[in-house]
């Protein structure tokens, strides 16, 4: 490419950046302009400092913050072998188990949530209302990114091979599974349960349409308030989710340059 | 599993056949064994409601089986409106979402996989794709909102009062704009990987050849990229309609789209005795996003067959 | 600019002559062209020849003008194109893989450049088939690439290159991707067509076997310049520089002591070749045939290895000091060599090329 297309190229990509990409921020910014008004034009932290003051809050974000951690976890243990095991021993289970995995795409959170009702009944009773309850349609919710995840770092690994050769070494299946596999999906897997966190921060239909007090739910109702706080909480929960994924990308990066060796031929 | 397997039917993971239908049958549980707590897990959480779903659409209030909810909404000009709206609304900031969220992605591309820019773009998609609909609401409503920034900047500077009107942000053009927000990192995520598929080779012949800018793109690059973009489009469309958090944030008087008269439904917030038509909505819903998803997964098989 | 007596020979053939002269190219400290001069007669195929990080692509590409050097001039047919964009050049090119568009069939492919020049559609058609019949698929015009085998898509590629007529054609390292024994017949093959279209012809690649047997001309690259252009054979038996003789065809580096313009191997006396060091300790680069081995009892070098190759065999030797030298033989001589035979070794050879001992490569 010349030097005057190479240009011209440039001049349209960081245009389509700025105004594209300031769309995107311009709410952000709005956000955090809003949530540090104080009187008279000044700025004041007064918004957020409010949030560690709200009882309802603060029960609310160690609430979602438990869901999400056990969310995670949960999805981790049920999708992780099952992919695995497919990969090594079932393989004309790998269908089967994308198409499940993927279907609550097409069942939206809208529509499961009516469905779930009668059972939520009778786990609500059975906990008495204990909001834990909600990690189990959370990781339904959430399997289509899990697997998305796990299963592009199966097929990375080519996990068969490296199965077949703890085998032949004399490796039990959980030695393998623990010692040889899992140490090579490190990536991966941060990356399933990172968007699991980044989900259950989000989500708000379901809890809210089966009456749980959640971080959205009680970010929604903060609202009709007190919008100071609410979109000072919305930011935080999204600087905080930002920062998780930023991180882990990060570190994926790093771990991948490590292992490619650097290519001369480009040069020649 | 009573009848043991015949060896042209043994699963492919399992070796090779020896011994009686005893070992045969081992074989298959050691096999398929270790995946039952995934689809037992499934089919309660994801399966059963759903065939709760669809079998409620088709019963009345006292439990017989019955045609009347699905009269109800087929009949009824609320739901029809709203399932117009609904489509508009998806179409509308899909489009909108995918050539923006295309050009960006085309923007990131340029500098390689290993770009800086690229990286970041990568990241902050992933966090506004899940940014869910009730933070998303709040952030409009902190830009464009009554006391919103740029409302007041506009006031100041300009004169123009963006909250004159102040009802749109709520309605339904308010409600493109913010969905089509949300989209924009969606299509960014679902649509690199197929710029990550254009080949430099592909753009140096078409240059060797005596092309332009435009003759590649518009012989070589679009043609390629159409069934992904199509498919992208697909996708948006269906995370659209799906969407239930932002309206239910946003819209504070009336259900004009379908999901926000599913929660309505749900509520019984309107005469009881109608939970049902509330099932036979979401059946609505499950049709139109499966119909799209369908198309979708045809568009990347074909996509996928000419890159092999 | 004059052309060099070597290369007007080929003035019979069609075909323009190219010149590149004075080319630079660097990448931050790295430089990829380091002062390239190179010229190309009419209907000549040059090939570039250099490991990894040599340059040869990216001077195929300034010319190409997918890359612009940053010093130096690029003249073709006598006009200077250093300036014009890459789409104005009027040259073909063949890449290493996956050039062809996956969204044409084979005849769509070959009939792009054609398009783009405003020929309609019947012209187009015809002038497709023809080059589809110059590379022997006609049949598979309705194919697309995915559909095609490698060296299959590789011959439409060419098809493609040569249907715009182009005044210079450019060969990336086109046979590297394919396996040995389809490389092999397309070669053959891409120098038919380009012997019978006589179109100039440029031709880059690691390989040094198939640079040998597809050049009129080789030019050996070594870090951005031009170590050594020459035809084939000139090149193999009388190398200009060290990194030349190591790089082209095998060699075996042997001790001795440079004297008075020759070097004492094997307790024979060989003159040296140009540029050769001429005094002192040397190591002197000996071609494997030029090894002679005879069984000889009580004998101070003996067998470790005899490999089968077919036509000839790879007779590995080691000496007192435990050097290690190979040689080639016929099968039927190597039937004396096992392992273990001790043997007398002596070089045969109408000169030599020798090196400072303790230094390689670049003089």
């Amino acid at each position: 490419m010349t030097t005057r297309g190479r240009l011209r190229r440039s001049v349209a990509r960081w245009t389509i950046v700025v105004v594209v990409g300031g769309y995107l921020l311009l709410p952000l910014v709005a956000m955090a302009e809003f949530s540090t008004r104080g009187d008279f034009g000044s700025r004041s932290l007064d918004a957020w400092i409010a949030i560690a003051e709200d009882p309802n809050l603060v029960e609310a974000i160690i609430t979602t913050l438990s869901i999400a951690a056990l969310t995670a976890v949960g999805m981790l243990v049920l999708l992780v072998p099952t992919i695995t095991w497919t990969y090594l021993r079932a393989p004309r289970m790998k269908r089967p188990v994308e198409f499940l995995c993927l279907l609550p795409i097409a069942i939206p959170a809208i529509v499961l949530v009516v469905g779930i009702v009668p059972i939520y009944s009778i786990l609500t009773r059975a906990t008495r209302g204990n909001p834990l309850v909600l990690v189990f349609i959370d990781i339904i919710l959430v399997l289509p990114y899990a697997h998305r995840a796990i299963d592009a770092g199966l097929r990375s690994i080519d996990v068969a091979t490296l199965a077949e050769a703890a085998r032949s070494l004399g490796a039990g299946w959980p030695r393998v599974m623990f010692q040889v596999i899992a140490p090579n999906l490190r990536g991966a897997i941060l990356s399933a349960a990172v968007i699991s966190v980044a989900l259950v921060l989000g989500e708000f239909t379901i809890s809210s349409l089966l009456n749980y007090d959640t971080l959205q739910v009680v970010i929604n109702l903060l609202g009709k308030r007190d919008s100071f706080v609410s979109v000072a909480v919305s930011l935080a929960a999204l600087l905080f989710a930002f920062l998780l994924i930023f991180g882990i990308t990060a570190v994926a990066g790093g771990q991948r340059r490590q292992v490619e060796e650097p290519i001369e031929e480009g040069v020649a | 599993m009573t009848a043991s397997t015949p060896a042209s039917e043994q699963p492919p993971g399992a070796g090779p056949a020896h011994g009686g239908a005893g070992s045969q049958r081992r074989r298959w549980t050691g096999t398929y064994l270790p995946l039952v707590p995934f689809f037992a897990y499934v089919s309660l959480f994801l399966l059963l409601p759903t065939f709760i779903v669809l079998v409620g659409a088709f019963q009345s209030a006292d439990g017989s089986p019955s045609l009347e909810n699905i009269g109800t909404v087929l009949s009824g000009p609320r739901f029809l409106q709203a399932f117009g709206r609904s489509v508009q609304l998806s179409l509308v900031s899909a489009l909108a979402g995918a050539i923006l969220g295309g050009l960006l992605a085309w923007a990131v591309s340029v500098g390689g996989p290993g770009g800086r820019l690229r990286q970041i773009a990568v990241a902050a998609s992933g966090v506004l794709a899940q940014f869910g609909g009730v933070m998303l609401a709040f952030a409009f409503l902190a830009t464009f909102g009554i006391t919103g920034t740029v409302t007041i900047l506009l006031k100041n500077s300009v004169g123009f009062d963006l909250a004159a009107d102040s009802r749109w942000l709520y309605g339904m053009t308010g409600l493109t704009i913010v969905y089509t927000y949300f989209q924009i990192p969606l299509m960014v995520i679902v649509f690199l990987p197929a710029l990550d598929g254009l080949r430099q080779e592909w753009w140096e012949a078409s240059t060797s050849l005596g092309g332009s800018s435009w003759s590649y793109w518009r012989h070589v690059g679009g043609p390629i990229l159409a069934p992904s973009f199509l498919g992208a489009v697909l996708l948006l469309f269906a995370n659209a309609f799906s969407a239930y958090a932002t309206a239910a944030a946003l819209v504070s008087q009336g259900s004009p789209i379908v999901p926000l008269q599913i929660g309505e439904a749900m509520s019984g917030e309107v005469v009881l005795g109608q939970a049902n038509v509330g099932k036979a909505l979401a059946l609505g819903m499950i049709i139109v996003v499966a119909v799209v998803m369908t198309l979708y997964a045809l568009l990347q098989r074909r996509a996928s067959r000419w890159l092999r | 600019m004059s052309l060099s007596p070597a290369v007007s020979a080929h003035e019979g053939r069609s075909g323009v002559s190219v010149q590149l002269a004075g080319l630079h190219r660097h990448y931050g400290p790295v430089h990829a062209l380091d002062g390239l001069d190179l010229e190309i007669a009419p209907g000549e195929l040059v090939a570039l020849l250099g490991p990894s990080g040599c340059g040869k692509t990216t001077a195929l590409r300034a010319l190409a003008g997918l890359d612009t050097p940053d010093a130096g001039r690029i003249v073709v047919d006598g006009r200077d194109i250093t300036e014009v964009p890459a789409n104005h050049r009027d040259m073909g090119m063949v890449f290493q893989a996956y050039s062809l568009f996956p969204n044409m069939t084979a005849r769509d492919n070959v009939a792009y450049g054609l398009r783009l020049r405003g020929m309609d559609g019947q012209a187009r058609r015809r002038r497709a088939d023809e080059m589809l019949e110059l590379v022997g698929l006609l049949a598979q015009g309705t194919r697309y690439p995915y559909q095609l085998s490698g060296g299959q898509q590789q011959r439409i590629a060419l098809a493609r290159a040569l249907a715009i007529e182009p005044k210079v054609l450019l060969l990336d390292e086109p046979l590297s991707a394919l396996d040995a024994k389809v490389r092999r017949q397309l070669r053959d093959e891409i120098r038919r067509i380009q012997i019978s279209v006589g179109t100039t012809t440029l031709f880059v690649t690691h390989d040094q076997e198939e640079a040998l047997a597809l050049g009129d001309r080789v030019g050996v690259m070594s870090s951005g310049r031009l170590e050594q252009i020459a035809a084939p054979t000139e090149l193999y038996e009388r190398p200009r520089t060290a990194f030349v003789a190591e790089f082209v065809g095998l060699t075996n580096k042997i001790r001795g002591v440079a004297q008075g313009g020759a070097v004492e191997v094997f307790g024979t006396r060989l003159p040296l070749l140009d540029g050769s060091a001429t005094s002192g300790p040397v190591f002197a680069l000996v071609r494997p045939e030029a090894v002679r081995l005879t069984p000889e009892e009580g004998a101070a070098a003996r067998v470790l290895a005899v490999s089968f190759l077919g036509s000839v065999c790879r007779v590995q030797v080691e000496l007192p000091g435990r050097e290690l030298v190979g040689a080639q033989t016929s099968p039927e001589d190597a039937m004396q060599l096992s392992p273990g035979t001790a043997v007398r070794v002596e070089v045969q050879a109408a000169g030599i090329f020798a090196v400072e001992d303790g230094g390689t490569a670049r003089p």
